[in-house]
């Protein structure tokens, strides 16, 4: 399977394209909400729907290399766009549960930080992003070397501990939160495998000679 | 011969002015209607529904209609607070019957009519939800001692057993791969509790029968106690000797206790109950954050029910 290449000349404007389209929901529900059309608990809703697209990116950033290995289409020039999409979803998540929900109250915030265990989590997993999003950049990539490669597989216990902090949420995982769990388990999952089949993959293709 | 007296006509049998004058607009609509009635998956419209004023009320601000229909936990029809609304279209709530049995001298099955006849009221409440957020309701319906009276509990029954109704055909959460819940969904109050004056079997809320996604026909209200307890389309109520099953109990017995009265104090496991959203309104601004109440305010009325239980113990 293969899709016709997209013309190089397009590339930075799809990679904008793709920043445009990912802040289009938080944009739009945002609206919504300050205009009074996000049914009678605003906050929650935009608080939840932030923190829904926070996993949908994460799952598209940990999909890039396996849809490049299994179906040979190479879509890694929009990986750091979904990654940072991703950053920035979790973010505004949090802003949202700063101000809008809690208003500031930081002594309750602090505490919900510390005695709530799904607080906790999706805490850690944005304090995690943080060096991340930092480091998206040629610039850092250069610098680094391979400690960057190390660095960065921290997205995948990232990817983990949203999903836990999504599941412990809520009273009863619902059908998307699950999908979403299976998801990013399976991407990690894969990476597990990875090696075994690129080998088998490489053993095939020198066979055929 | 004795002299003619026209029956008496009922206040709810009146036709409004407003129909009354827009009877022709009611003839064109009818053909729509028949449009409307053939197509599934849109809700018939409540209609009214009488009640004298009951001795209950708050001077709080009640919770918009449109909230108090639009943001429901009803797992039946689908986990998201807006699947009720969008997803109940299909269910009919009548005809309808509630069978009432276990520990009585007189087992009986009532219809809604014989249910209406036990003298609906309007009371408006406070609803806290155990998720933390909260609304003002006001319901219509009876309390549950009426009913209980009518089949004579026997000396031996302890507590009082609900059920709701199974039907994966009316119900899209209650069928497919994904199961939230075992049905039915069932629910217990201890017989004093269910006795309790505050204890309220509701047919209505907004002067209208109740919308499918709010627990039509007919439903439990007990405001001391989180929103689960409020088991909705009740189609039987036993009496009985030991302690019934709560369906959120059995699921996770260290989050959800069979009392489940509303307590600042003791905290959902993940979360606090220390703090309530009440909801209300669009907008960012328009729910807000208010301290819980023990027994959610109604401490007053029930908190002798629990005199000397230990209720971090008995949550």
């Amino acid at each position: 399977m293969a899709l016709p290449a997209l013309p190089r000349r397009y590339h930075a404007a799809s990679i904008w394209l793709v920043y445009a389209l990912g802040l289009a929901p938080a944009a739009w529900s945002f609206y919504l909400g300050a205009t009074g059309q996000l049914g009678g608990n605003a906050v929650e809703s935009f608080e939840h729907l932030l923190g829904e697209w926070a996993l949908r990116f994460l799952i598209l950033t940990l999909a890039i290399s396996p849809i490049r290995d299994l179906f040979r289409i190479n879509w890694l020039r929009y990986r750091r766009a979904l990654g940072l999409l991703a950053f920035w979803y979790v973010l505004m998540h949090f802003s949202t549960y700063v101000a809008l929900d809690k208003r500031f109250a930081l002594g309750v915030i602090a505490e919900d930080i510390v005695r709530r265990w799904f607080i906790t989590i999706g805490m850690g997993a944005l304090v995690a992003l943080i060096p991340l999003a930092l480091t998206s950049n040629a610039w850092s990539i250069r610098k680094l070397g391979p400690t960057w490669t190390r660095l960065h597989r921290l997205i995948y216990p990232i990817a983990a501990l949203g999903a836990l902090h999504a599941c412990l949420s809520v009273k009863v995982i619902g059908p998307d939160l699950m999908v979403y769990a299976a998801l990013i388990a399976l991407l990690i999952g894969w990476r597990l495998v990875r090696p075994r089949y690129m080998e088998r993959k490489r053993a095939m293709r020198l066979a055929r000679g | 011969m004795p002299p003619y007296r026209p029956a008496r006509i009922a206040g709810s049998e009146i036709t409004p002015e407003s129909s009354y004058f827009g009877r022709r607009d009611l003839l064109r609509l009818g053909a729509a209607g028949a449009v409307a009635l053939a197509t599934p998956g849109l809700a018939l419209a409540a209609t009214d529904l009488a009640a004298k004023p009951g001795g209950y009320g708050t001077d709080e601000q009640l919770t918009p209609e449109a909230d108090v229909t639009g943001i429901n936990n009803f797992y039946e029809f689908g986990t998201g607070k807006s699947d009720p609304a969008e997803k109940s279209g299909d269910f009919k709530p009548t005809p309808w019957t509630v069978k009432v049995d276990g520990m009585v001298a007189k087992p009986k099955t009532f219809d809604l009519d014989q249910l209406t006849a036990l003298g609906l009221e309007e009371r408006v409440y406070r609803m806290r939800c155990v998720e933390a957020w909260s609304m003002v309701i006001p319901w219509i319906g009876f309390p549950l001692a009426a009913l209980l009276d009518r089949v004579e509990p026997l000396g031996s029954a302890k507590y009082v057993a609900f059920e709701t109704v199974v039907r994966p055909e009316e119900m899209p959460g209650q069928r497919g791969l994904f199961q939230p819940l075992p049905w039915p969904y069932v629910e217990g109050l201890r017989l004093d509790e269910a006795r309790h004056p505050l204890t309220l079997l509701a047919m209505g809320l907004y002067g209208k029968t109740l919308p499918n996604q709010n627990g039509a026909p007919i439903r439990l209200v007990t405001p001391w106690k989180y929103g689960f307890k409020g088991i909705k389309s009740i189609v039987r109520i036993s009496l009985t000797e030991t302690e019934p099953p709560s369906t959120w109990n059995k699921l996770a017995p260290s989050e959800y206790g069979f009392y489940a009265n509303v307590n600042p104090e003791v905290d959902h496991p993940r979360w606090s109950q220390a703090t309530e959203n009440r909801i209300g309104g669009g907008g960012f601004f328009g729910s807000n954050d208010r301290p819980t109440l023990m027994f959610n305010g109604y401490g007053e009325e029930v908190a002798s029910l629990y005199a000397g239980m230990d209720l971090k113990a008995n949550f």
